[in-house]
């Protein structure tokens, strides 16, 4: 299986993952913030199968292939080395130009209205992926798809439901979400770009073409943000993108620093 | 969120562990509304596969007993032991008692 397309899946789930976790200890009541806990941990859980599916479609590839997967030394050097690459070194030693996560998914917590916008259109998104993933050629894949829908439908409950209390609550609450809904959305567009790579796999019918899946995402968006009294905002053609190909806003870099400082700085350490 | 958790009132979560059994009290939360009280039950109370349904009521629509009436609300049936089953004698022929 392509390496690079299951890193973006697993990426996009630790990340958004990680950035949950951030609320442990700071959400705004006890219950919400064991909410987000469990949300996190579902994602992290996601993020581990794909991370292990990646770390044995790595160990395939011939040494040569190998070494023109990742741009990070760390890893480059132990796979080299003859270390049998795992799920956990892919998280933890793959430097940020490897990490193919969509900039939604690394965009601060903000307050909750971010939080919550930001789950939503991300949740709305797996909603519709994962659905069709069940679907793939690819077995293991199917079967991670099938695992994960039940905790998807959850997700998009648990966040159109905060959406559509802020933006039909108070005054206040109403125009901060819709600050939130309007700021995040340029990076909405990014979620239906396919990177070239990819594109022959969905010809294939191994992996699902998210180009087909805006009308579907933009429906599931629409019928929320008409709930939350809150008003779609238009859709220029302007995308912001990158994460895909390894290019990323200023904030993925301090999560990695955050991330994986344990094991870049105590190399192998085991707790 | 100044004030909000004073603002949110307070759920007696009542869950069902298998299908068949009764639901036990398993605890309180706070929540806005009952949709979000189902829910939080649902995570405070249930990640560890705790149960298949919920119950959630206000607090305020519970009412108790005083405790200081337990002399005369339950010492009372302390010595009638003809209220339980085992005071009588059952004739040999019945089996399923």
């Amino acid at each position: 299986m392509n390496i690079h397309y299951l890193l973006q899946l697993a990426d996009d789930a630790l990340i958004l993952g990680h950035r949950l976790s951030e609320w442990c200890g700071h959400g705004p009541v006890l219950e919400q913030d064991i909410a987000l806990t469990n949300i996190s941990l579902d994602h992290l859980g996601r993020a581990r199968s794909l991370y292990q599916y990646a770390a044995d479609s790595y160990g395939e590839l011939p040494a040569e292939q190998k070494a023109t997967v990742f741009q990070s030394m760390q890893l480059n050097n132990m796979a080299a080395g003859g270390h049998k690459i795992d799920e956990d070194d892919l998280a933890y030693l793959r430097d940020e130009w490897d990490f193919r996560n969509v900039l939604l998914a690394e965009q601060p917590n903000t307050d909750w209205a971010y939080t919550v916008a930001r789950g939503l259109f991300l949740d709305a998104f797996n909603s519709c992926l994962y659905a069709a993933m069940q679907g793939s050629h690819d077995v293991r894949l199917a079967a991670i798809a099938e695992k994960s829908m039940k905790e998807i439908t959850y997700h998009l409950r648990w966040s159109s439901e905060w959406v559509i209390r802020l933006g039909d609550g108070t005054a206040e609450s109403h125009t901060r979400m819709q600050q939130a809904v309007n700021d995040l959305w340029v990076y909405t567009g990014e979620l239906f770009v396919m990177p070239t790579e990819t594109k022959a796999l969905a010809a294939a019918g191994t992996v699902v073409d998210t180009a087909t899946l805006r009308q579907s995402w933009t429906d599931i968006v629409t019928e929320v943000l008409r709930k939350a009294t809150l008003d779609v905002p238009p859709t220029g053609t302007w995308v912001q993108q990158g994460g895909k190909e390894g290019r990323h806003t200023e904030h993925l870099g301090y999560i990695l620093a955050e991330l994986q400082y344990m094991q870049r700085s105590y190399p192998g350490m085991k707790w | 969120m100044n004030g909000t958790t004073r603002s949110w009132p307070l759920w007696e979560v009542f869950i069902r562990s298998k299908a068949g059994l009764d639901y036990k009290h398993a605890g309180s939360l706070h929540a806005a509304d009952a949709a979000m009280a189902i829910e939080n039950a649902r995570d405070v109370y249930t990640r560890r596969m705790e149960g298949v349904s919920i119950w959630v009521v206000e607090s305020k629509h519970i009412h108790a007993s005083d405790p200081g009436q337990n002399d005369s609300m339950f010492d009372p049936a302390n010595d009638k032991i003809y209220r339980h089953p085992t005071f009588y004698d059952l004739p040999d022929e019945l089996k399923h008692m």
